[in-house]
Parts: structure tokens; C-alpha cells; sequence
């Protein structure tokens, strides 16, 4: 076999590892029912929940709990499904966290009652969507 | 008024920028066909209508500066990407913050690189024109706003506020013209904002000119010739493009919150990609220049990173990434545009390189190991696979709206710690091409076989390896990946340094280039080793109190809560917060916010107090950006204040409340890197009930935990903002309050007039305190004082060491130094050959 064929099947060699490898560590999408389907069958990895904070009527957000030492805190969200669930994350409150419209936590369950996020990504309304010029501009 | 001027001569300059590239495409291509004696004639035209396109791209940018330099809050783009209290040199940061300014830019850059080529090319200037003249015409038709139909063909910068939103003032008031903009991103105020893109743009922008010489050489059958010009350009673009890389990295690591230069964010990935292949395709051209051979491959590689260049844009700035991405970029709708974009000329340039591909010429004979072909080949291919490693994930997001946009599911996220996805296959790869520039070197200017090789490489190895074991026993490395990392490191840097001792003795300089950048390549290796892989973070919490005796506890926190003038202990320091400052223009350090009340003119506030010799009581001082509090954190060792740091955060109404950037203390060996992550909030205190305290003048007492002593009071003959009457009484309370190491001064005020009782309570926003003088009884000789409490200041904080970050940034400097002094030495080569009348 010349060198030049050992190269190329080397190369295709790798390329197939680094697609499985991509594909074999890709976090997936799953809402609170699955993710805790997932944790009960001894599956660890984290994952992707998209949703909302809980608010009340009045648009205020209602369950955010931070610990005394403002490190960390505990929050209510609710996914697509509708499902409720407390998330922990071991970070202080992100600044725009409550006027967030959408929030994707990165975690897992660690028991039934508690989600803990690694990391949270934020959606906040943005300032192009604005369609209120008000008199605050004024 | 609204000036409606601006913006039509803007838009009308975007049509005739269109149009004009449109002709330009078409006359250079009647130029390259016509025969000689019709040349001249169409070459005149062609350049002409080059020339309106592009003094028609400058008015484009023009009236777009125009419109936010003025402060036209009339038009959508100004509104809602600058305001009035933004200092000019990040006016020029809101040119670009929006993609329409983005795309602008880059047209602008491709005007620039093509007035350049059309004066220093002859026999190329046609067939390179005509490909930059269709990129134009693609590029512009971004910020075209023209609709056709239901056809929204791109987005235009020029439109009004009230055409943009459906605001319900402008059905009450159509000239209405808001009084400010909503600001520009506080992260983007930053002088490396008002660098990064520009500098990245050119990056992308001369990623065109190899791909268009490429293109004119198929095109012309000079499949082999297009190198000579095409390499000056495309290491000019590697060396920009790498600079826009490094500019981005240390933006983020001065200004964003996330605690270091790189994230592996797909934005990140998306440049980082192209960037990787273009190194690439430089190695290959150079390996054609000697030895006639990889000459296809060099091919691939130039396509290839022009598509990704196309290809990150899309990703980045059509929306596809969507929640992957912690960067923000709306999308514009531009998404079909952009993909089409791409789409073209990946189609042309396949379709062109194919049906060349058999008159290629490529050299028949296998390349021995022992030469430089075969090392730089391998080389190649590592870096191509690098870059493949990184785009598959990225394009995740991609991958699922393409399953989606076929009627499928797709639920595919990209990894959930994506720093240590990429970094434990990337470390693999950067090792191995360590090795392989140390090596590849040698090769490169000796012949080498078995013996000679050994020979010129033993010297090198045993010096990098007493080198690379010092710096592991002296900065106790002892991580085997990390290991291989300072070994592989200081080998190249070694074995590159021989060669360049070995040239500048025998040469000049021009040929040192190479050299230079592999020994930059592992400076950077070593840098990120350290500075990532050691980095330590020193505020963990350290107050060894449990809050809630549960799981949490055992989880590590990162960030340490400081109270204003409480010592805490972290690490080797002991850290005070001294309470929130500001920044005054003709002030060179912060002056404590409690001395400053605002006037409510936009950045103006009065002083209440002298500050050293820069102001006195009652001047009226202008603010650089008021909504920035920087927060005053003293660092002390063995009792002794070593430094104070001041990370900054500001609060944007308009642009969706707080953003931080960090604080740094630079040492030569690392950084002490710190930013503030929570705070306390002022806008709206939660005071707690009311309590009443009797005191006689000269007691003790507590409040809330503060120490404090009631002095007396003193019968006051003037008060400030009153005119007191004949039989009036003004009382004013001394209260001293002890926090730590600081005493406070509170003064309430007391009024008796005309039988009325007025009190002036005094309110302390680091303490959390208001104080009022209630009442007097003076039978008992006792005073009452009403205190509300809110909470104490505070910030939370996260601090990071860095060791040896400086050797990560020196290693780029080389590394484009390196880049420098190749262009320089191509470019010369190109002139010689062209003015010889070869090409």
C-alpha cells in the first residue's frame, strides 16, 4: 500500500471518530418529564430544558429563592409541556435573569424534587423588538 | 424635525453601489473577453464603474455615520444603537453594532482591497474583478431594503423610527423624534470594540482575494501561475484574520464576565475554522512554490476557507444558532440571502475547479518521508482535521433546522460543557502540530535524510528537554497532558529558534518569518496551558459557615460575598469592599459615588464635598457614563494594602439592566483577574419598620450591629436650602456609626417654625441606614432618632489568578510579527515577477 493511501485512510479514520465523538457527546433538547425519565434509567448526561420563569398574573416572577450567602439560589421554571420544576444553580441571580423570556438550563435532576442547572442561557427581549417608543424617550 | 435627507441619499447610494457592481461584473468580463483592440476601451469603462461603486460604498458608510454622529434618533439604526451620553470614539462602535454597519463595513473593506488590486495587478485585474465585483453585488444587496412582491430583498439602515416600530406616538405625532436612543451595548464600550470588528472584517474581507485569484487562474487555464499573487494576500489574511481573533479573545477577557479569553462559543468556533484552513492553505501554496507539488490540495484549501468565511456569517447572522450561542445577534430575516450568498459561490467554485481538475497539474512521484512535502502535507491535514473537529458540533444547530426544514425532529443540542468538549481534542491536535512545525522546519531548509536529520534535531531536543523540565519542576506542572504540552512547546520553540539563529547569521531577515510564528506557535500553547489550565480560583468561599446543612453545601461556591468594609479572607488576601465610585472627567481615579448627586442632566453631577484638589463643593462635574458604578475593592496582605482593584458594572434600562466587566491586577507572571457578579440594589429599597431610639448626648448604643455614639447636637444659625425666620430653632444631631475600620457622619436636622416641627432625615445607601431626629424631650434630656434599615452594600465577587497569560499574549505578537515579515518577503517576490513582465 503506498504512504499516501495509509494518510487518506487515516484521515477518514479520524473524521469518522470526531463525527461519533461529536455525536455520541451532544447534549440534547428534553423537557422536565423526559429529562427525569432519563435520570431514573441512570443516564447522567446533562441536558437541554427550554422554558419560561414562573410568573404571576401580574407578570411578576414569583419562586426565586437566593440563598443567604448569595452564591447560589433556586428558581421555578416551567417548560414547554407546562411541567413546573425547582432548578438550583450554584451561581449568584444573573442580572437580567427575571426580565428573561426565555430560559434554557444545562443540567440534570439530582433527585425527583431538585434540577441542577451547570449553566443557563438567557433569552432577553431584545431592544430590536422594542416596539414601544414612549415618553420615556421623550 | 425629522431630516429625511440623510437617509434617502443614503439608501439612494446603497441602489447605485448595487447597480454599479452589477456593471462592474459585466464590463470586466467584456474586458477579459474583448480583443486587444477594444481592451483599452473596456478596461477604462470598467474601472470607471468600479470607481462609482465604490465612492458610492463610502457614501453608503458616510451617511450611516452621519446619521448617528448627529444624533438622528429619527432613524431606527441611530435610536437603537446609540444615545446621547455616548462618547464620540464609541460612536464609531454603533456604526457596527448592528449588522446592516456590519455588512457595510465589509463592503467597505472589498472596495478598499479592490482599488488596491486594480492598481497593482495588469495581467489579473479582469478575472479578479469580476469575482469581487459579484461578492460586492451580494453584499449589498444585505442593506438593499428594496421590496419586490412579498420579496423582502435585505435590510436597510436608512429606514425611519416610525417606519421600523408601530409605535402609537407616531399615528398621534408622524415627525416625532425621540430625545435619546436606547444606548449602545455597554459590553461594546470598549476601545478593543472600536478595533476588534474592523481589523476581523478585513480578516474576512481579504479571505476573497486568494479566492479570487484562484478563481481567474481556472478561469484563464493558469491553474498554476494564480499562487504568486494570491500568497502575499493570503497570509496578509491569515495574519489579520488572527488578529481579529486575538483582538475578539482579549475583548472578551477584559470586558464580558465569563472569566477567561475563549469560551468555544460558536461565534468563536465560526471564525476560528476559517482561520485554520487558511493557515493551512498558506502552508500548501508554499510547498507548490518550491517543489511543484499540493498544488490541488491548495485549491481545496483556498475554496474551503472562503466558504467557511461565507459559511460562519451564516451561522452567526441568520438566527440558526438561536439558544446556542450566548452572543446576541438578531435576526434580520437575512438568513435565505445569506445561504444563497454562500450557495453561489460554493457552486461556481466547485463547478469551475471540477471541470479543471484533470488539467491540474499535479506532480507524479509520492513525496519520501524525508521530505519537506510529505511534513508539511501532514501538517496541513492536521490543521484541516482541527478545523474539522470544531465545525462539526458548531453547525449542530445548523444540522437540526436542516432535518426540521424537511419535516423532522430533530433534538440535538451541541455539548453541555462545550470548554471541555473542544479542548480535549484540540489540546491532541495543537501538540501534534508543535511537533510538527519543530520538525517540519528542519526539513525545510536542509535536505534532509535519516542521518542529517538526526543530527540537526538531537542539539534541539535535549535543550528543549532540560528546558521544558525546568519549567515543569519550577512551576509544578504536573498534569501529563500538561506535560506533553510544555514539552512539545518548548520544543518547537527551541528548534525554531536554531533555525532562525541559523538564517538571520546567513541571510536576512525576510526569510525569518516562518520562524518567527512557530516560535509565537508555542509561546501561545504554553500561554493557554497555564493561564486555562492553571487558573485558580481564589474566592471560594472561604467564611466556613453552612447556610443551609444540605447537598449544597458540598458544592464548591465560586463567588464570595463581601459587605461593605468587612475584611474577608480569600486565599493569600484579605479583601475589603469599599463601596461604588465613579468615573470624573479631569479626575484620573474613581471619586466615591457618596460624593456626587445628580443634577438630572444626562452625565452631570454636582460635588458635595472638596475631593483632594480636583474639585470643591458645589462644582457641577461631568460623568464619563453615569450608569457605570465601578466598586472598590481593597486587597490586603499581611495588613499592609497592596492594591485595590475596581470592576465595573452598569446599569442600562434600555438595554435589559446590569452588564459587568472585570478587574485586573497584572503581574509579569499572572494575572489576578475579578469581576463583580451580584450586587446589592439601590432603585428600590425594602426599608424595614421603623424603629425609635431615646438617647442622651454622648451615649453608646447599637443600631442593628453597628457600634454608635450620639454626640450632641448644635444649634444651627444657617441651613442650607432654607431661609430661617426670626424665633425659628434648627437642631443638627451628630451621630457617629462605627462599621469596622469606618466611622460614619450622620447629621439629621431638626426645624421648629412657626409652631411646626420639620425634620430632614439623613439617609446612608453603604450602611443602609436613615436617620431621623424625631423628637426632643427635654425634661429628660433625651433625643429621639427614627432609623429604618435596609440592607448594608455589598457586592459578590468572583476572583481568578492567571498565571502566565503575558506568554499567551507575547506569543501572538511573534506569531503576527512572523506573519509580517512573510508578507513582506511574498509581496516583494510578487513586484519582482510582475514588473520582470511575467505576470
Amino acid at each position: 500500500m503506498k504512504k499516501g493511501h495509509v494518510i487518506g485512510l487515516g484521515v477518514i479514520a479520524i473524521a469518522i471518530v470526531i463525527i461519533m465523538s461529536s455525536i455520541g457527546e451532544a447534549s440534547s433538547y428534553e423537557n422536565f418529564a423526559t429529562a427525569l425519565e432519563m435520570k431514573q434509567n441512570g443516564e447522567d448526561k446533562a441536558i437541554h430544558v427550554v422554558g419560561k420563569l414562573k410568573k404571576d398574573t401580574s407578570g411578576e416572577v414569583q419562586g426565586i429563592e437566593v440563598r443567604e450567602d448569595k452564591t447560589s439560589f433556586t428558581f421555578l421554571l416551567v417548560d414547554t409541556e407546562g411541567t413546573e420544576q425547582k432548578v438550583f444553580y450554584n451561581q449568584p441571580v444573573p442580572a437580567d435573569f427575571q426580565r428573561s423570556e426565555q430560559v434554557v438550563v444545562i443540567g440534570s435532576y439530582r433527585d425527583k424534587e431538585i434540577f441542577v442547572a451547570d449553566k443557563i442561557l438567557m433569552k432577553c427581549p431584545s431592544k430590536y423588538q422594542e416596539t414601544t417608543v414612549t415618553a420615556g424617550n421623550l | 424635525m425629522i431630516n429625511t435627507f440623510v437617509g434617502n441619499f443614503g439608501h439612494l447610494s446603497t441602489l447605485i453601489a448595487f447597480v454599479s457592481a452589477l456593471v462592474t461584473a459585466f464590463a470586466y468580463s467584456q474586458y477579459f473577453k474583448a480583443n486587444e483592440l477594444d481592451k483599452p476601451s473596456w478596461r477604462r469603462f470598467s474601472r470607471v464603474s468600479f470607481y462609482v461603486h465604490a465612492v458610492a460604498t463610502v457614501m453608503i458608510a458616510g451617511s450611516l455615520f452621519e446619521i448617528i454622529y448627529h444624533q438622528r434618533y429619527e432613524y431606527f439604526y441611530a435610536f437603537s444603537h446609540s444615545s446621547k451620553a455616548l462618547p464620540v470614539h464609541y460612536m464609531i462602535s454603533s456604526f457596527w453594532e448592528g449588522q446592516e454597519g456590519a455588512f457595510i463595513l465589509w463592503a467597505f473593506w472589498n472596495v478598499v482591497l479592490g482599488l488596491l488590486l486594480v492598481h497593482t495587478n495588469k495581467f489579473w485585474e479582469a478575472p479578479v474583478m469580476v469575482v469581487f465585483a459579484l461578492v460586492q453585488a451580494f453584499l449589498i444587496s444585505m442593506i438593499l431594503g428594496v421590496v419586490v412582491g412579498d420579496l423582502k430583498i435585505g435590510s436597510s439602515p436608512f429606514i425611519l423610527l416610525r417606519d421600523a416600530t408601530q409605535a402609537p406616538i407616531f399615528e398621534v405625532n408622524p415627525d416625532f423624534v425621540p430625545e435619546d436612543g436606547t444606548g449602545l451595548n455597554p459590553l461594546l464600550q470598549n476601545i478593543w470594540m472600536v478595533i476588534h470588528p474592523p481589523t476581523l472584517f478585513l480578516g474576512y474581507a481579504s479571505t476573497l482575494v486568494p479566492f479570487a485569484f484562484l478563481i481567474a487562474g481556472i478561469v484563464t487555464k493558469r491553474y498554476a501561475e494564480w499562487i504568486r499573487p494570491a500568497l502575499p494576500w493570503a497570509i496578509f489574511s491569515a495574519m489579520i484574520l488572527g488578529m481579529g481573533i486575538i483582538m475578539g479573545a482579549y475583548w472578551a477577557y477584559v470586558t464580558l464576565n465569563f472569566g477567561g479569553y475563549w469560551n468555544w462559543d460558536p461565534v468563536e468556533n465560526a471564525v476560528y475554522v476559517p482561520w485554520l484552513i487558511l493557515v493551512a492553505s498558506i502552508h500548501t501554496m508554499i510547498t507548490f512554490k518550491k517543489s511543484a507539488t499540493a498544488l490541488k490540495t491548495s485549491i481545496v484549501l483556498v475554496i474551503l476557507s472562503f466558504i467557511l468565511v461565507l459559511y460562519a456569517t451564516f451561522l452567526v447572522r441568520s438566527g440558526v444558532l438561536g439558544d446556542a450561542s450566548v452572543h446576541s445577534f438578531t435576526d434580520l430575516g437575512l438568513s435565505g440571502q445569506l445561504l444563497i450568498y454562500m450557495l453561489f459561490f460554493m457552486a461556481v467554485a466547485i463547478f469551475l475547479a471540477v471541470r479543471a481538475w484533470k488539467h491540474i497539474p499535479s506532480s507524479p512521484n509520492e513525496a519520501s518521508t524525508y521530505s519537506r512535502e510529505f511534513w508539511i502535507f501532514l501538517g496541513a491535514i492536521t490543521l484541516s482535521l482541527m478545523a474539522f473537529q470544531v465545525i462539526v458540533p458548531t453547525s449542530i444547530p445548523a444540522w437540526n433546522a436542516l432535518v426540521e426544514s424537511f419535516g423532522g425532529i430533530s433534538n440535538m443540542a451541541p455539548p453541555a460543557v462545550q470548554v471541555e468538549f473542544y479542548t480535549k481534542s484540540q489540546l491532541w491536535f495543537a501538540i501534534l502540530i508543535a511537533l510538527l512545525t519543530a520538525v517540519g522546519q528542519f526539513f525545510w531548509w536542509q535536505k534532509m535524510d535519516k542521518k542529517a536529520l538526526k543530527d540537526a534535531l538531537l542539539v534541539p531536543y535535549i535543550v528543549a528537554m532540560l528546558l521544558a523540565a525546568a519549567i515543569i519542576v519550577v512551576t509544578k506542572v504536573y498534569e501529563w497532558k500538561y506535560i506533553l504540552i510544555v514539552l512539545s512547546g518548548v520544543f518547537t520553540i527551541v528548534a525554531n529558534s536554531v533555525i532562525l539563529v541559523k538564517l538571520l547569521k546567513k541571510s536576512t531577515f525576510k526569510l525569518a518569518g516562518g520562524s518567527l510564528a512557530h516560535i509565537g506557535l508555542g509561546m501561545i500553547l504554553i500561554g493557554i496551558m497555564f493561564s486555562s489550565g492553571y487558573s485558580d480560583v481564589i474566592s471560594l468561599n472561604m467564611s466556613g459557615l453552612t447556610y443551609s446543612n444540605s447537598w449544597e453545601d458540598e458544592m464548591n461556591k465560586e463567588h464570595v460575598l463581601l459587605w461593605i468594609n468587612k475584611p474577608t479572607q480569600m486565599k493569600d488576601y484579605t479583601v475589603i469592599y469599599r463601596g461604588r465610585q465613579k468615573k470624573v472627567e479631569g479626575v484620573p481615579e474613581y471619586v466615591p459615588a457618596n460624593l456626587l448627586a445628580s443634577t438630572g442632566k444626562v452625565n452631570q453631577a454636582v460635588a458635595l464635598e472638596d475631593y483632594q484638589t480636583y474639585f470643591k463643593k458645589g462644582d457641577t462635574l461631568q460623568l464619563v457614563l453615569e450608569e457605570n458604578d465601578y466598586f472598590k475593592i481593597d486587597y490586603f496582605q499581611n495588613e499592609k494594602l497592596q492594591f485595590s482593584l475596581s470592576p465595573m458594572s452598569q446599569f442600562n434600562e434600555g438595554m435589559g439592566g446590569l452588564i459587568s466587566s472585570p478587574d485586573s491586577k497584572i503581574y509579569l507572571d499572572r494575572d489576578l483577574y475579578t469581576y463583580v457578579a451580584a450586587m446589592n440594589d439601590f432603585s428600590d429599597p425594602e426599608w424595614k419598620e421603623d424603629e425609635t431610639y431615646e438617647v442622651t448626648p454622648g451615649q453608646q448604643f447599637h443600631i442593628a450591629d453597628f457600634v454608635t455614639y450620639f454626640d450632641g447636637v448644635e444649634v444651627l444659625k444657617e441651613l442650607e436650602g432654607y431661609t430661617l425666620k426670626e424665633g425659628d430653632i434648627a437642631l443638627k444631631a451628630k451621630i457617629r456609626v462605627l462599621d469596622y475600620d469606618v466611622e460614619k457622619i450622620l447629621e439629621p436636622t431638626f426645624i421648629v417654625s412657626d409652631n411646626q416641627v420639620g425634620k430632614l432625615p439623613v439617609e446612608d445607601a453603604d450602611l443602609g441606614l436613615k436617620i431621623s431626629l424625631e423628637n426632643i424631650l427635654p425634661e429628660q434630656n433625651k433625643f429621639v432618632f427614627k432609623v429604618n434599615q435596609y440592607q448594608k452594600d455589598y457586592v459578590v465577587m468572583k476572583a481568578i489568578v492567571k498565571p502566565y497569560i503575558n506568554v499567551l499574549w507575547i506569543g501572538t505578537l511573534l506569531m503576527l510579527l512572523g506573519f509580517s515579515v512573510a508578507i513582506y518577503r511574498r509581496f516583494d517576490e510578487f513586484v519582482k515577477m510582475r514588473d520582470k513582465g511575467v505576470e
